[in-house]
């Protein structure tokens, strides 16, 4: 039994903005495999609750007719990973979400409540930054887009206007951003399952046509701030680079210039920088050769 | 103020309703309403597996999964896999033949993985494995022979030798 004061059951959008509006100090549920795990060690009991977890609208991946990949909010983190339009557009985001602690997790947990937590760890983060995603709100006042980026506020703070009842209802991946891309995402964990990240790292490449010139690479970071970030210094050392074996030292070591992780119990500060030039080499030269290049 | 639900779903092939407290998780609902102690509280926050059931046919810790949202789904539970004169399953049985079990406190759970794994009909590999059974925890039998309890089912479902 959850020390929960009350929980409202949403059936659609509407209702769940409806609902929000009528009681401001609720909080909303998806999966709860965050919600449920802090209400239960007591950091949010006695709370009231607006579950938002059976709305099947809010479940699936399409592409939409501006050609932007659709993501659901409530849609779970083992269906992204199959989902045939992520495998063939953005392969690597079900990579990353394949990571998340273990197989049941994977079934309940959402890419939703993945960022709306605004948590920094968050697996499917790094990559959903690198490939500049926006996130759509939806609240009494019609549907919000914003950069992914804008998103997070601060560590465990998202821009949600709940006291406009908004609540995050999809995830889009602009066409600009995975037409012609291939990416890599490597999570540093001290084991493979149950594990949070200690570093997460995810990189992207757009190559020229004949291969050899990086036309685009975005990078980004998890754990490597309070928040998840990009890393321009990096990315300006790659865009319209040739690619060779140099190229990819400079473009890891130019990463220190933009990160600044923090002491903590999972790792060091000196550690994370240490493995986050080596993860950016890494997540390039896999990038660049899922894009056909050679290095 | 105490709030109840009713709610409706298919139980183990039987559609079923009761009324419910929405503070409820699954695992007090299957286990309190239902009497389906094969449902164990282990962690209680969604790490150990124990609580494991097959919500159409995907696997989920109970613990974490609100009663309320049972509302029309297909549940099932290790009870659902006896046949109708106690027989035990396949699955079941190379648990027990494989020595896959001491105290048995995890095996609910890791079985209802694995009946998951069974039904996708797919000769996975030994470490794709691993990745599938590796959101349950067993303190006492290792994981080896539960490894092996699985990939000796799966090998016999798909008619296949089993390369040892
Ligand atoms: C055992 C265990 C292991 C885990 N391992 C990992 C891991 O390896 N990597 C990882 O990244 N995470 C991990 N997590 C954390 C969690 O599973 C993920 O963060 C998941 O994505 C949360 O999604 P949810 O739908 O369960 O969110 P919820 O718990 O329902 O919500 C999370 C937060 O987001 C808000 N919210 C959710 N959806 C919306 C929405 N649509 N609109 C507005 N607000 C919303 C909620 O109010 C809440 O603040 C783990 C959790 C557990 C219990
Ligand atoms: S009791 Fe549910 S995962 Fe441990
Ligand atoms: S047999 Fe005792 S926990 Fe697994």
């Amino acid at each position: 039994m959850y020390d929960m004061k009350a929980l409202y059951e949403a059936e659609s959008v509407e209702h769940a903005i409806q609902l929000r509006l009528e009681h401001p100090e609720a909080q909303i549920i998806a999966g709860g495999s965050d919600v449920l795990v802090q209400m239960r060690e007591g950091r949010r009991a006695g709370k009231e609750l607006i579950s938002i977890y059976m709305i099947d609208e809010m479940r699936g991946i399409s592409i939409d007719k501006d050609e932007n990949i659709r993501i659901g909010s409530l849609t779970s983190f083992s269906h992204i990973t199959r989902d045939p339009i992520i495998q063939k557009y953005i392969n690597v985001l079900g990579e990353a979400v394949d990571q998340v602690g273990s197989p049941q997790i994977r079934n309940i947990g959402t890419i939703g409540g993945n960022t709306c937590n605004g948590v920094t760890s968050a697996d499917s983060a790094s990559t959903l930054h690198a490939w500049e995603a926006i996130v759509e709100l939806t609240g009494k006042n019609g549907v919000r887009r914003i950069p992914i980026k804008d998103f997070y506020i601060k560590a465990g703070t998202v821009d949600i206007h709940a006291e406009e009842g908004e609540i995050q209802t999809a995830i889009l991946i602009p066409k600009t951003s995975y037409e012609n891309t291939y990416g890599h995402y490597i999570k540093y964990g001290m084991r493979n399952a149950m594990e949070i990240a200690s570093l997460g790292c995810s990189v992207n490449v757009r190559l020229s046509e004949d291969k050899r010139t990086i036309e685009r690479a975005r990078i980004a970071y998890g754990v490597a701030g309070p928040v998840p970030m990009r890393v321009p210094s990096a990315e300006s050392v790659a865009n319209g680079s040739v690619i060779s074996e140099s190229l990819l030292d400079e473009f890891a070591l130019a990463v220190l210039n933009d990160i600044n992780p923090r002491n903590s119990w999972r790792a060091s500060r000196d550690f994370r920088l240490h493995i986050a030039v080596e993860m950016a080499k890494r997540c390039l030269a896999e990038s660049i050769k899922r894009a056909g290049g050679v290095i | 103020m105490s709030q109840y639900k009713v709610v409706h779903c298919n139980i183990n092939g039987k559609d079923v309703e009761k009324v419910v407290d929405v503070r409820a998780s699954l695992t007090d609902m299957l286990r309190n309403e239902y009497h389906l102690t094969s449902v164990k509280k282990g962690c209680e926050v969604g790490e150990c597996g124990a609580c494991n059931v097959l919500i159409d046919g995907e696997a989920f810790n109970s613990c974490i999964y609100l009663a309320v949202w049972a509302e029309g789904k297909h549940i099932r539970t290790l009870e659902g896999l006896v046949g109708p004169n106690g027989e035990l399953s396949d699955i079941q049985q190379a648990f027990i033949d494989e020595t896959a079990i001491q105290c048995g406190f995890c095996t609910p759970g890791f079985i209802m993985t694995a009946v998951e794994i069974l039904e996708a009909n797919t000769l996975y590999t030994d470490d794709e494995l691993r990745k599938l059974l590796s959101g349950h925890l067993c303190r006492c039998t290792g994981y080896e022979n539960i490894l092996r309890a699985v990939k000796k089912t799966m090998y016999r479902r798909l008619g296949k030798e089993i390369d040892f």
